[in-house]
Parts: structure tokens; C-alpha cells; sequence
């Protein structure tokens, strides 16, 4: 006899045979999917996913990065040398109108800022490129309406999404037919917290940004949260003063628009010891989330991630 | 010492316990006023999944949202995400919800009570181990309990927590709780639940949630996240039959081919014997790839990749399986369908059945019957509207390959897309059964192509063929009846065979369960066996509970009215239960056998058998005599 009190799978190894299983559904039923890179720890956890899936061969669809010109160089820096190193094709897209315009977070808001620099920026990308399916790294526990979406997005033809229409998500069988001009946004990591990505991290052993890691860095305080001074062009306030600072970042956005928290914690254990005990979610950290209640929802359903 | 403290204390014994824990995904059904929100509130604040900012957010929102009053969290607003929902106050859609204990992690699919719920919780019940169904202990089992321990059942969630809560308001009584654990069980007797715990709660002030309950010491079990972390759900899934869906073909050079895909159900081991579906070729697996390393096994739901020993072809939509234990395969589907669209099926249009890895045109060719949900009763329908629940018949271009849902969840299942709109419009479960089409072979039906008449038959036997049905409760001695008789009537130079509830559910019925559904098909098969034995000329002896009478009277025009001769083995229960040294009688009065006929659901005894037996006044000899006297008076000589 067999021993089947054997076959169990531990939580980590479930959620990455449900990625894996995600992951390869899109290439096989897509003609032309799409990665989108954010550099951050969730876009790191996807990535290795990936390479998991379709092993020993390479990944069967580019990578594409966003670059509203805000993000953290030390992030840029990181993007190309994981790329270079493992051979990924890299997509780097850029709303040079908009650049062209000065369209910037502190003059414009970070509403508006967010809306012109990602979200058209994305929509135009994907536009662009005629992108069936696109994969990004958010999961159901970041946000209320993210609890709600599935893993298989349908979005129409502007890319939009209608929290009402849903498609039913049933068992592993997703839905993966699309019209042409519509496609489909998909969340590998839909089932994951963040406990596991860091979990996973620390396993697998995946190289992230130094930025999620405690250093000294100069920060100014702003509406109770510390942003980093990250190159000349953050507009220092009357009386503001860049101060070294021991911080480190939850997650990884605009870097204006991305608060850091004072802290310690450089080893991975140490970094996974300060989350549980802390007392404020991740997207805390995140200012565009809290212009308004259901702030998120509204941004979705405009066609942001 | 809690999660926080152990964190606090040594992280790393705390990342070696969460790099081993498990997962158990579960569910939520009930309404508001069951107190489902609070219930979830309650666990997830109480395990501390409740970020500072959250609660503020929180009180925020219940201030302008909230349904509590005024100064109250309103835990439903933790869930209810969207914009609509809130400003309605309802519930639209599945939420997934997640937290951990030093046991386990939770993923918890909350569906909401009212609206559509037919269709979220059946989507939220697909991937789910496990339902908590609430009770309002001040109304008891209602309509709606019914409705969703019936979808529930219906998805295979093969264990269910019945969460009598509110106990706060009636006065922790155990009378009422004794009273509402008896109802449960008596309407979970028709349901295929393998494991059912009821317990009386108070999410509200915390008793029996996460710690056990002050206000009522007569509870002995466990509390509801106990139960939560200790069920054992590993062993649930099919680790015998070995399918494995190609998924993807993973081919970076000529030197490598290899078939990726997650393995539905079976292990599947280097070096095994493989057929590929549906082309027939054989190969064996060569090597089981992941990024980590080969490995020796793989077993559900890990995704890998296999390399076959030789060169076949094989592509998505395959099917990689043992030779000797291969899937059902048919054009003709017996499923059970939800339907989820607005729009309202169509017989004349073909659908994409979606099963696996592989997409087929099917058309729905039949619906049998609709459950109606408000009455549990079915209906003839012509068409199905969104959250109907059905029996079909499904008719596909091409042969598909599946298992019975109950048996196995990865090959049963199935998803129905409009052509046309890409709309996912119905989920489905296929029952493992072709279609039964009623009155299409009947007792004289098949033999008239047989160049061999029932006449020569009995000539060449010496017989006439009859079947003896024997009915009657458990242990009131039926078996050792049809044994005897067996013996007796051999030993006079007869052919006679007994085919007896054992017999049959080892063999021909082993996919079979306790269900009134599925006990009505075990008497079915047992008169289709009854007919061939009596159509071969063999007497036949068949001993079954066989409790409903319509399934008797269908066994009756199976079989034949002329040779059918029903004997009721008419013993008294407690005689039955006495002499039961399984003590199976026991089992079912304590609720852990939820289908017993006589106990759980009634027997209904025979109105005009044709020969009663008092078993327990008469000796099994007297019987035999008297069962021969009645073959004889049935011509059973006349050969």
C-alpha cells in the first residue's frame, strides 16, 4: 500500500502549484501575454514563479515596467540588472507627453499624477502592443476590493473593469476567452499574503531590492509619513530639512509618494519579526490608496492594476 | 504563547513552524442576520488579522455605512469591499478573506446570504474543504439552512460545521440546542456530508470561537477554531486514480520535451507505466522536472512537468494516465448544472464545455428536473434562469473524459462559456453515469434480437425465473434468508443466485454513497442485475433495505410484475438493534451515521407484499420453507 498520509502539501507549496498552474493556463491559451514588472518584492515572488512554471525553458512572454520617472533609482538599477543577468525581455514604457507636460506628483495630485503617469500610460502600453493578458503581482489581501476581483480579470475594450459583471470563477477552470480588443489582467498571486511573500522569499532565497532592508537615508517628514529625498527634484518646503534616518520601505511605489518607516530590521527574519508585530497594513505606507473610502475600486475600474 | 509572542521571541522557530503549516480553505453561508459577518469579525479580530489602519478605516465606514447603530464596529464592512455593496448595504460577491493561526493558514470564501447566493456560494464552495453554515438558534433550521447545506453538499464539501449561533439570546439553553442538532441531523441524512459537527456559539461575545464558552459547560467539544485547526482535509482528495491533464508543452530545444501540468488526482511516479488519452499511445514516464530538481512522485495539485520515454505525440487538452485505471469517457453527460447568466439557457445553441485542460461544443439535451429551492422539491422545466439548479443531460461533438464529481473534484467538474459573449454561464458536476433514459429497455426490451427465446431457457433449466425481492430493516435478517433459501433450492437442482447491499457495493456500486439519491440508484443497478440473472433463467435472491417504495415499484417494471415477488422481512427495531454487534444502529442514533433507514429516515414498510416474514418469531428454516412454498405457488417448477 501506498503511503498517502503522506502526500500532503505545506501552504507555500500549494499556493505555488495554484501559480504555477495560473501562470501556464495564460501561456497556453493566449496569444500575446504580458508581464507586467513592478521591481518590487510581489513582482520578485511572480518572477521566480515564472521561471518556475516553464522550466527548464525560458519565459514565454516580455516583461514590461511602467516608469512614471518617479520611481526609486536604486529600483531602476535593480530592473536591469535582474533582466540582464537572467535574459528576460524587458518592455519599459513612458508617457513622454506627459513628461513633455511636467505633469508631476506634488503639482498635479496624486490622483490626477497617478491616473496620467500608470493607469494611461499602462492602457496605451497595452493598446500598443495588442497585449491579450496581462499578469501582475497584487494579491486579495492588499485591499477590500481586491478581495473581490478574480484571478482572471475581464476588462473591455478601454481596458475597463465592472466590479458587477464578473465572470464566475469556479474550481481551477478559468475563463480565459476574450474578443478581440478585450483582454484579461491575471493575479498569480491572488491567494497570497503578505506573511507568505515574505515567507517565500526567505525559502526560495530571492534577491529584492535593498530598499525593503533598514539603512540610513536622508528623509523628510511630511503629513505624518517620512519621504525619501531621493534625487534633487522633491520640492522641500519651507523649513524642511533632509535628515539621516535608520528607515526602510514596506512596498515600493513613486518615491514622493511612498513613506518609509523607521526601522531597524535589515536580515529577512528581522524584516518578517517587524511585520507581524507592527499594527498598520502595507498600503499604509501607500498615500494613493486613502484619498477616498473605495479609492482603489475607482482607480480599477479606470483601468489602474 | 501566541503567534506575536513567539515572532517577538525566536523569529526563526516561528519561520520554521510557517514554512510546514497547512491550509484550509472554507466557507461562510448564512445571512447577516445569522450573524456571518460578526462570526468572521470576530475570528479575524480575535486572531488579530486587523490592522490598526483597517479599524479605522473601519470606524470610518461604519459611520457612514454602518447597519450596527451608532459608536459599533460593523464587522460586514470589513468584507464588503465595494462601493455598491456599501452604499446598499448588501452583499454582491465573493470576498476572500485571510489569517493564520500557529496551526494553519485560512482562506475563507465569504458569500453573501441573499442575493444570488446560489451562484456565489457555489462558486466559493468549489475550491473549499470545508462550510460553516450558521443557525439563528432563535429560528432554528429554516428553508434557507436547507438551500445552502444542499449546494454545499451538492459542490462536494465533504465536511461541514453547523455554527448554532446566538446561543447570548436564549439563554445558553441546551434544550434549544439539543432541539436544532437533532433537526440538523435529520435533514442532513439526505445530504452526502462525510463529516458533520454541530456546535451551539455566540460570535457576538466570543463563546466557542476561538475559546471555549463559560455560559455553557454542558458543550463538551471543541470550539470553532479548533475544529478549524485540527480537521484533518489532506487525505480528502482521490490519491488512486492518476490523471494528469497536459496543461502546457514545455519545448526550449530539440532535446527537450516535456508535458506540463497539475495533476488532478493519483500519484503519479518515474517509471510508470502511461497512456496517453485520448490517442491510446503507451509510453512510461522518464522523469517528473521541476525547478527545484526531479522528483521521485508528484501528487495533487502540484504542477510539474513529465518526460515520457519515448517519442509521442501529446498536446494540450491530453490526458496522461495509468493503463490500468482510465477515466470514463462518452458524447453523453449525466450532470448536475447551476446556472449563473442572466440570459437563460438556450437548448438550440452550443456552448463550450470547459473540463481540465480541454474545450468541447456541447449542447444541453436535456434537463431532467430543476430543484426548486424554495420548496426542495423538483420540477419539470423547459429552460433554467440564473441561480437554477438542475439535472441535464449534455450531448458533445466529441467524446469527453471524466470521473464522478463525488469521487473526483478535477476530473468532474466542469464550466459552460456562450459562444458568443465569452460569459462563463454555467458550472457543472458530472454525475459518472450516462444519462438513465426511463422505459428505454425494459423486461422483454433487448432479448427480442436474441436468437435464444426465455422459452428455451427454461426448458434447458427446468425453471421459471423469479426473483425473490427481499426487503426489511437492517439486521432483520435478510442475508442469512437468501443464504439458506440459496442453499436449499441448489441442493434440489436448481440455478438460483442471491445478490445482496454488500455484494453489490463492492463491485458494480462501489462509486456509490448513502444518499437517498444514491441508495435509489444502488436498487436501480440491483433490478437491472435481477432482470439479467432472471432473463438468463436464474431464480434470483435479492436482499436489499431497500426502504422507498417507488424505488421497489421501479425494481417491480425493471424486473417484471409477473416474476417479481416482494417479501417483507418484518422484524421489530429494537429486535433489529439488538442484534447488531456492529453497533451500527448505535452510530446512527448518536448522528455519526447520517443516512439509516428506520432511524434517520423512514422505512417505509411494504403495503401488499406477497409473503411476510415475522423474523423474529420464526426460525430461518421456517422462513426457507415458506419462501420455497411461494415459488412453487409462482409456477417456479414449471419448467
Amino acid at each position: 500500500m501506498t503511503d498517502k498520509l503522506d502526500y500532503t502539501l505545506s501552504n507555500l507549496e500549494q499556493l505555488e502549484a495554484e501559480s504555477i498552474h495560473i501562470l501556464r493556463e495564460v501561456a497556453a491559451t493566449f496569444s500575446n501575454p504580458v508581464m507586467l514588472y513592478s521591481i518590487g518584492k510581489d513582482s520578485s515572488v511572480m518572477l521566480r514563479l515564472a521561471q518556475k512554471a516553464f522550466h527548464p525553458g525560458p519565459l514565454p512572454f516580455p516583461l514590461m515596467h511602467v516608469d512614471t520617472t518617479w520611481k526609486f533609482r536604486e529600483m531602476i538599477t535593480f530592473r536591469d540588472r535582474v533582466c540582464a543577468e537572467n535574459g528576460f525581455r524587458l518592455i519599459v514604457e513612458k508617457n513622454e507627453q506627459a513628461i513633455r507636460d511636467g505633469i508631476n506628483p506634488f503639482d498635479h495630485g496624486s490622483n490626477t499624477y497617478t491616473r496620467i503617469m500608470k493607469t494611461e500610460t499602462l492602457k496605451q502600453a497595452l493598446t500598443k502592443h495588442g497585449f491579450d493578458a496581462a499578469f501582475g503581482g497584487a494579491r486579495r489581501d492588499e485591499e477590500k476590493s481586491r478581495a473581490k476581483e478574480r484571478i482572471f480579470s475581464f476588462r473591455d475594450k478601454h481596458h475597463q473593469w465592472d466590479p458587477k459583471r464578473q465572470r464566475p470563477e469556479l474550481w481551477n477552470l478559468y475563463n480565459t476567452r476574450v474578443n478581440p480588443g478585450e483582454s484579461i489582467r491575471v493575479f498569480p498571486l491572488s491567494n497570497w499574503t503578505e506573511l507568505d511573500v515574505w515567507l517565500y522569499i526567505h525559502l526560495e532565497n530571492i534577491e529584492v531590492v535593498p530598499l525593503y532592508r533598514a539603512a540610513m537615508r536622508p528623509v523628510v517628514e511630511r503629513a505624518g509619513g517620512l519621504i525619501m529625498v531621493d534625487d534633487e527634484r522633491l520640492r522641500l518646503e519651507p523649513g524642511e530639512e533632509p535628515q539621516e534616518r535608520l528607515v526602510r520601505f514596506r512596498t515600493l511605489g513613486c518615491y514622493p509618494l511612498t513613506a518609509a518607516v523607521l526601522s531597524p530590521a535589515t536580515t529577512l527574519p528581522e524584516i518578517i519579526q517587524e511585520m507581524i508585530l507592527t499594527r498598520r497594513s502595507e498600503r499604509s505606507g501607500r498615500l494613493i490608496d486613502h484619498d477616498e473610502a473605495g479609492s482603489m475600486e475607482v482607480k480599477k475600474r479606470e483601468g489602474y492594476f | 504563547m501566541t503567534q506575536k509572542d513567539l515572532a517577538a521571541s525566536d523569529i526563526h522557530a516561528y519561520l520554521e513552524q510557517h514554512q510546514q503549516k497547512d491550509v484550509l480553505r472554507f466557507l461562510t453561508a448564512g445571512s447577516v442576520d445569522d450573524g456571518k459577518s460578526t462570526l468572521i469579525g470576530r475570528l479575524l479580530h480575535d486572531c488579530s488579522q486587523v490592522y490598526d489602519d483597517q479599524l479605522d478605516t473601519l470606524a470610518k465606514d461604519s459611520e457612514r455605512h454602518g447597519t450596527t447603530g451608532k459608536g459599533n464596529m460593523d464587522f460586514a464592512l470589513l468584507t464588503d469591499g465595494l462601493l455598491a455593496e456599501r452604499e446598499q448595504g448588501i452583499t454582491i460577491d465573493v470576498a476572500y478573506r485571510y489569517f493564520t493561526t500557529e496551526k494553519r493558514k485560512f482562506i475563507l470564501a465569504d458569500s453573501p446570504g441573499h442575493e444570488q447566493y446560489t451562484r456565489n456560494m457555489a462558486t466559493g464552495a468549489s475550491t473549499c474543504d470545508l462550510a460553516i453554515i450558521l443557525i439563528d438558534a432563535r429560528h432554528g433550521v429554516t428553508m434557507q439552512t436547507r438551500r445552502h447545506s444542499l449546494i454545499v453538499s451538492l459542490l462536494g464539501v465533504k465536511h461541514v460545521l453547523v455554527a448554532v449561533n446566538k446561543m447570548d439570546l436564549v439563554a445558553w439553553s441546551q434544550e434549544v440546542f439539543e432541539t436544532i442538532r437533532r433537526d440538523t441531523i435529520d435533514f442532513a441524512t439526505k445530504l452526502d456530508f462525510v463529516d458533520l459537527h454541530i456546535m451551539p456559539v455566540s460570535a457576538l461575545e466570543g463563546d466557542n470561537i476561538v475559546h471555549r464558552s463559560e455560559h455553557m459547560p454542558w458543550y463538551t467539544g471543541a470550539s470553532l477554531l479548533h475544529h478549524l485547526e485540527s480537521v484533518h482535509v489532506a487525505s480528502d482528495r482521490n490519491f488512486i486514480d492518476m490523471r494528469f491533464p497536459v496543461q502546457y508543452v514545455v519545448r526550449p530545444d530539440l532535446d527537450f520535451r516535456g508535458f506540463a501540468g497539475t495533476l488532478a488526482s493519483g500519484v503519479v511516479r518515474k517509471g510508470d507505466d502511461v497512456v496517453v488519452l485520448p490517442s491510446g499511445a503507451r509510453s512510461r514516464v522518464a522523469s517528473i522536472v521541476t525547478y527545484s530538481g526531479e522528483v521521485a512522485a508528484a501528487w495533487p495539485p502540484m504542477a510539474v512537468t513529465l518526460t515520457l520515454e519515448d517519442e509521442v505525440d501529446v498536446s494540450r487538452g491530453d490526458f496522461i494516465v495509468h493503463p490500468r485505471n482510465i477515466p470514463e469517457h462518452s458524447h453523453d453527460l449525466d450532470a448536475m448544472l447551476v446556472w449563473m447568466a442572466e440570459t437563460p439557457l438556450q437548448r438550440d445553441r452550443q456552448y463550450w464545455l470547459r473540463t481540465t485542460t480541454r474545450s468541447v461544443p456541447v449542447m444541453v439535451s436535456d434537463v431532467s428536473y430543476r430543484i426548486d429551492l424554495a420548496t426542495m422539491r423538483q420540477s419539470q422545466v423547459e429552460t433554467l434562469h440564473l441561480n437554477d439548479i438542475a439535472r441535464v443531460a449534455i450531448a458533445s461533438t466529441k467524446p469527453i473524459y471524466y470521473d464522478n464529481y463525488q469521487r473526483n473534484r478535477g476530473t468532474g467538474c466542469f464550466v459552460l462559456i456562450d459562444r458568443i459573449s465569452n460569459e462563463t454561464v454555467a458550472a457543472g458536476m458530472i454525475s459518472g453515469r450516462k444519462a438513465i433514459r426511463p422505459h428505454a429497455h425494459k423486461a422483454t426490451g433487448d432479448t427480442q434480437k436474441s436468437l435464444v427465446t426465455l422459452e428455451d431457457r427454461v426448458r434447458q433449466l427446468g425453471q421459471q425465473p423469479l426473483t425473490l425481492w427481499l426487503t426489511g430493516l437492517a439486521k432483520s435478517g435478510k442475508s442469512s434468508i437468501a443464504y439458506a433459501l440459496e442453499k436449499r433450492l441448489v441442493d434440489a437442482g436448481r440455478v438460483a443466485k442471491v445478490i445482496d447491499g454488500s455484494a453489490l457495493r463492492s463491485g458494480l456500486s462501489f462509486d456509490l454513497g448513502f444518499s437517498a439519491e444514491d441508495r435509489s440508484e444502488n436498487v436501480r443497478r440491483a433490478a437491472e442485475v435481477a432482470r439479467l440473472l432472471n432473463e438468463t433463467g436464474v431464480i434470483c435472491i435479492a436482499a436489499f433495505v431497500s426502504p422507498f417504495e417507488a424505488d421497489r415499484e421501479e425494481a417491480r417494471e425493471t424486473i417484471g410484475a409477473e416474476r417479481f415477488l416482494e417479501v417483507f422481512c418484518d422484524a421489530p427495531i429494537q429486535v433489529c438493534e439488538a442484534r447488531d454487534s456492529e453497533d451500527a444502529y448505535g452510530r446512527a442514533r448518536r448522528g455519526e451515521l447520517t443516512y439509516f433507514p428506520g432511524i434517520t429516515v423512514p422505512y417505509e414498510a411494504p403495503t401488499a407484499p406477497a409473503l411476510r416474514l415475522a423474523t423474529h418469531e420464526i426460525e430461518i428454516d421456517a422462513a426457507v420453507d415458506r419462501l420455497v412454498d411461494l415459488l412453487e405457488s409462482r409456477g417456479m417448477t414449471r419448467g
